[in-house]
Order: structure tokens, then C-alpha cells, then sequence
């Protein structure tokens, strides 16, 4: 008697997604670890310059930020502005402004707060001088100018 | 009377990794990981008066002037970009006077005495853009760390960096930084 043997399909076993919700987890704590949420709208123009010899500012909560650039809105102008927060301001507030930034970090670590000075390229050092001129009124004397790290030296010269 | 344990029934974890992937997204688009750097500088305490007259021997200042079309002029000579961090190197390590032992400058009695006290002048015009002061600024800065750091390979044969806390201050201690930045004036043009 002929007898058909019926081919049996090998069957795959499923894949099993009980470990799913653990990779997912891992990832989760890694965003929430590393995440910061932006804190500011940029409201100037912003292309940092660039420089070898950076160095990281370590504590974010120690730092407060002074943005320069020519504002994004042409109403106001391409002359560049300075930005403290949320709004451009002018020279004159800067010193209290760094003033009440700096009251509000605890007494201890008073003395290394830092100012980071976010400047466009395309800003001219009056204005930053400016700015030099009234931290160093208001007593904050640490200071950093925001840089993208380069290369090389050679490779910074080829951008003038 | 023994009670029959009432069977707690089970919490069904089907849905744990959607909530897990919403929160995921959440903090996937909400991130941004930007660490700020910059170029590290001190600046000088506020005085009333606007120049200070410091007994400083003019040989043992190095001056180094940008003017609004961004062209330098170092010690009197134009220069480039590229001669900052040279001229200096070769200013800091000096060493005029001999007192400097780990020092190998050329010991020129016309440049500086010793890098304790050599100091940089940068000073620009209000003109000046903010990209070449920065760049001179990290020339400046790099003279520096490329002195501490051959120092440090030639006392204790590993790069600067990885020193500890206390070789570095010796290292510091025979390269002190003095870079001064003066109030802008106009230099012309």
C-alpha cells in the first residue's frame, strides 16, 4: 500500500518577548539618567566658536548662562543682543541678574559658580567686554567662553 | 478554624512594556546631551581705578594686540595665527635670568626673566570678532598646557593629565598662568 508520508513543517518556536519590558527598562533609565530638558528658548542667533584647549564645565547647577548673538527676529535688528534666560536684556542688567542667579545657590558652593559666556562668532568684543566689565562688578570672576571642540589647531586656522 | 487562603490573583504584565515604551519616547525626544565647554579664564577683580600701574619690566611682558580687522601684532611684529602659539612658548620658557631650572628657552636677555614672571598681554580692539579672540585666546591657553605638558612627560614621563592632584601643582607652580585681558580700546581702523 502506497503511503504518502505528509511532509511535516518545521515550525519555528515563537519568539518569546517576556524579556521585552526589561531591555525597554534599561534603556528608560538611561534617557531618564542622562536626560536634561532644555531650559531656554534661544531667542539670538547662535554659532559657537571653535577651540582645542576646552575644558568641561562639570556641574550644570553651578552654571549659569549669558547668551550673545544678533537676535533671530528681524524686528529687532541684526546689531547682536545679549540674552539672559528667557529675554535679551542689556548691559546694564547683567550684573544683578549674575547677582541673583548666584543667591540662589547654596552658600557653600558659592564659589564656583560660573559664568559661560555663549557668544556667536560673528559678535564683536565690545559688547563682551561689556559683559566682562559687569561680572567682574558683580564679584562673579569665573568665567567660561563656550567653544565646540576642534581637532586640531591647523583645522581652526582653515576656518578664518 | 483554618480559613482557605483566598488566592491573590495575578497582576497581568502584558502591558508593561507599552507604558515602559511611552515613557521611553518621553525621554528619548526630551533629551538633549549637550555638556558645555569653554575655554576656562579668571578674571581680574573690579577696581574702581581703570588701569592699575604694575612694576612690570617691559621685557617680561609679552603684547599681543588685535585690532577690528582681526590682524595681530605681537611684540610690535605682525603676525599670523599660526605664530601665536610659538613666540609664546618660546616668551614663557624663556628664562632669562637662569632661575628657572626646568626651563630649556633660549635665555635671551631680552625676553623674559623667568615664566613666574612672564606675563601675556591680549588686548583688542571693540571690533574685534569674538571668533579670533577666542582662537588667540586657545593659542594662548595651549602655549601654556603644551609647556606643563612636556614638562610633566620630562619629570615624570606621563602627559599632564593624567598626573595627580599634587605633581600638577609643581607643574603649575614652575608654569604659572598669567594671561591678562585689557579693557578694549581702540586700537584704530
Amino acid at each position: 500500500m502506497a503511503h504518502i508520508k505528509k511532509k511535516k513543517k518545521v515550525e519555528t518556536p515563537p519568539l518569546s518577548t517576556a524579556s521585552l519590558p526589561d531591555i525597554v527598562f534599561m534603556l528608560l533609565f538611561f534617557f531618564m539618567v542622562t536626560t536634561t530638558m532644555r531650559e531656554v528658548t534661544l531667542l539670538v542667533k547662535l554659532k559657537k566658536p571653535q577651540a582645542t584647549e576646552i575644558q568641561k564645565l562639570e556641574r550644570k547647577d553651578l552654571t549659569t548662562y549669558i547668551y550673545v548673538g544678533a537676535p533671530k527676529s528681524a524686528a529687532l535688528g541684526t546689531e547682536p543682543r545679549i540674552q539672559l534666560a528667557d529675554q535679551l536684556a542689556s548691559v546694564g542688567d547683567v550684573q544683578q541678574w549674575v547677582i541673583l542667579q548666584r543667591e540662589a545657590i547654596n552658600e557653600a558652593e558659592r564659589t564656583k559658580f560660573t559664568v559661560s559666556i555663549k557668544g556667536d562668532i560673528d559678535a564683536k568684543m565690545g559688547l563682551i567686554s561689556d559683559i566682562k566689565q559687569e561680572l567682574r562688578k558683580a564679584q562673579a570672576l569665573k568665567l567660561s567662553y563656550s567653544a565646540n571642540p576642534a581637532a586640531s589647531a591647523e583645522e581652526l586656522f582653515k576656518s578664518f | 478554624m483554618a480559613s482557605k487562603k483566598r488566592a491573590v490573583p495575578e497582576i497581568n504584565a502584558g502591558s508593561m512594556a507599552d507604558i515602559a515604551f511611552l515613557l521611553l519616547i518621553f525621554f528619548l525626544v526630551t533629551t538633549t546631551m549637550d555638556v558645555d565647554k569653554g575655554l576656562l579664564v579668571k578674571l581680574p577683580p573690579w577696581t574702581e581705578e581703570s588701569s592699575e600701574e604694575q612694576d612690570i619690566k617691559e621685557k617680561n611682558i609679552f603684547v599681543v594686540l588685535v585690532n577690528a580687522q582681526n590682524q595681530l601684532l605681537i611684540e610690535d611684529e605682525y603676525a599670523s595665527l599660526e605664530d601665536i602659539r610659538r613666540l609664546a612658548k618660546e616668551f614663557i620658557d624663556n628664562n632669562g635670568d637662569g632661575s628657572c631650572e626646568d626651563c630649556r628657552g633660549l635665555r635671551d636677555p631680552n625676553s623674559s626673566d623667568n615664566p613666574r614672571k612672564a606675563v601675556i598681554s591680549l588686548q583688542n580692539d571693540r571690533g574685534t570678532s569674538y571668533k579670533t579672540f577666542v582662537t588667540v585666546r586657545n593659542e594662548l591657553l595651549g602655549a601654556y598646557a603644551e609647556l606643563r605638558n612636556d614638562l610633566a612627560e620630562r619629570k615624570y614621563g606621563r602627559d599632564y593629565q593624567s598626573l595627580n592632584e599634587t605633581d600638577k601643582e609643581a607643574v603649575n607652580e614652575i608654569y604659572p598662568q598669567f594671561i591678562s585681558e585689557a579693557e578694549p580700546v581702540k586700537i584704530g581702523g
